[in-house]
């Protein structure tokens, strides 16, 4: 058995495409994901149950169900609803960009909440209290002292998020999109050579996953230095 | 509501389960192999066993799933004329479905385990050694049974991460029942009633399975003290 190089270097600019399709999926859906995760996060950690419990659900469903499941609840499933079809957001709902984007920033934004909050809730008791004796609001203490704190103290964890993001983002290729994954089905389409096609893709989401730990081992030592073990 | 699809779908839930603990047997498995391979002093068994879990873990499963499907496929009929087996071979996607998924997770498991036999500390296998027992009966005796209590939380979140992800196998043909509800939503244009029918029974198996195993691991926790806050 042989290995197809020369279909592989042909078909190099789809996968460069897909490179650039996946990562701006993968951005989208993370900054959209995180800026929901926050006050997901906040209602997480409140002791009231009103506030806490429907955050609890919303965390605990999209957590229990496949992201399969959700991207075509999205995608497939929200076209049964003539009142969804012919609403304002239809162009919208029916462009399968979006539809990923928006399904995959629904998931991560549930990871991340569950990440955020306990990582809030491992705050040191001793900063809490001296933001107290400083006399700051509540507001001001989780603008100041809490999230500033927690979401250093989340980086290790949500690199993980991040490389699980990443994987996940090959499933827009089910949605017509030609992510990395994408690419390799539409050569495995054309010469049918499965190996070579799918081995491609691999090699390329092995490079941006390296990429990805290299670039978060950066940020933890420029943010987390100060809970490194001191040297010397 | 369902249109009388709902006995097709609850066999596709069956089928689902099935290829979950199946594929989660397998896993177990390569995962005790490959920390066994990482674990051991031996530098190219060692590196080998790094290798599977790392690039394994770092290519998305849809992908993996892609190649070992089709791959597979095509290198077994590549290599059967050579054996003088000239048919076509249809691959089962039951039993590709349970080794893709087994390969894919033992990768991962093997990082749950290898990291639950370092948190025992050294000296229970030493004092087995000194009672006179052989290193096979210290491993099953004394190591596995406190293995077992550090790999529970990591391996509930594998199970949780790879019953979801069986729903990918649906893709490539098996009937599970992802595969069942698009059948259904295809033929009554009813996409939404059935996907949410089966987020539902995903949910019941990730809210079933999560009690059962916190049970265990109140089990295996017996004798360990918990620091009290």
């Amino acid at each position: 058995m042989m290995f197809d190089y020369n279909v592989i270097l042909d078909s190099l600019p789809l996968y460069f495409g897909g490179v650039l399709v996946t990562l701006k999926i993968l951005l989208i859906a993370l900054a959209f994901g995180l800026a929901l995760a926050v006050p997901l996060a906040l209602m997480r950690v409140s002791r009231s149950p009103w506030v806490n419990a429907p955050a609890w659900l919303y965390t605990y469903v999209i957590r229990g169900t496949p992201m399969l499941v959700q991207l075509f609840l999205i995608y497939y499933g929200l076209a049964q609803f003539e009142a969804v079809r012919e609403s304002v957001l239809w162009p919208y709902l029916s462009n399968a960009t979006f539809c990923a984007c928006l399904a995959f920033a629904i998931n991560t934004s549930a990871y991340s909440a569950e990440i955020l909050a306990g990582s809030l809730k491992a705050t040191p008791p001793g900063e809490i209290e001296a933001a107290r004796a400083m006399g700051m609001s509540r507001a001001t203490l989780y603008r100041r002292i809490l999230l500033p704190s927690a979401l250093r103290r989340a980086l290790p964890q949500y690199s993980n998020e991040v490389i699980m993001m990443l994987h996940t983002t090959s499933l827009a290729s089910i949605v017509t999109l030609i992510d990395i994954t994408g690419a390799a089905r539409t050569v495995n389409a054309q010469y049918y050579l499965p190996f070579e096609a799918f081995l491609t893709a691999g090699a390329f989401y092995l490079m941006l996953t390296f990429i990805l730990v290299r670039l978060f081992k950066y940020a933890e030592r420029r943010w987390l230095a100060y809970l490194a073990p001191r040297r010397g | 509501m369902l249109h009388g699809y709902g006995s097709t779908i609850l066999d596709g839930a069956w089928l689902t389960l099935t290829l979950a603990l199946t594929s989660m047997a397998v896993a177990i498995v390569l995962g005790l192999l490959g920390a066994a391979f990482r674990l051991s002093p031996i530098k190219w068994l060692a590196l080998l066993g790094e290798t599977y879990a790392t690039v394994i873990r770092g290519i998305p499963d849809l992908v993996l799933i892609l190649l070992i499907f089709y791959g597979g496929q095509d290198l077994v009929n590549r290599v059967a004329p050579l054996l003088g087996h000239d048919e076509y071979i249809d691959i089962n996607p039951f039993v590709a479905g349970v080794f893709t998924m087994g390969f894919i997770f033992g990768a991962y498991l093997s990082e749950t385990f290898r990291g639950a036999f370092m948190a025992i500390p050294k000296g229970q296998a030493e004092a087995g050694m000194a009672y006179g027992m052989s290193g096979p009966r210290v491993f099953f005796r004394i190591l596995v049974p406190q293995m077992i209590r550090f790999a529970i939380p990591g391996f509930t979140n594998n199970w949780l991460v790879l019953t979801k992800a069986t729903a990918l196998i649906s893709l490539v043909g098996l009937q599970d029942m992802m595969f069942k509800a698009k059948s259904a939503a295809d033929a009554t244009r009813e996409p939404f009633t059935f996907y949410l029918a089966v987020a539902a029974l995903y949910l019941v198996l990730t809210s079933v399975s999560l009690l059962a195993l916190r049970f265990l691991e109140k089990r295996y926790s017996v004798g360990s003290k918990a620091a009290e806050l």
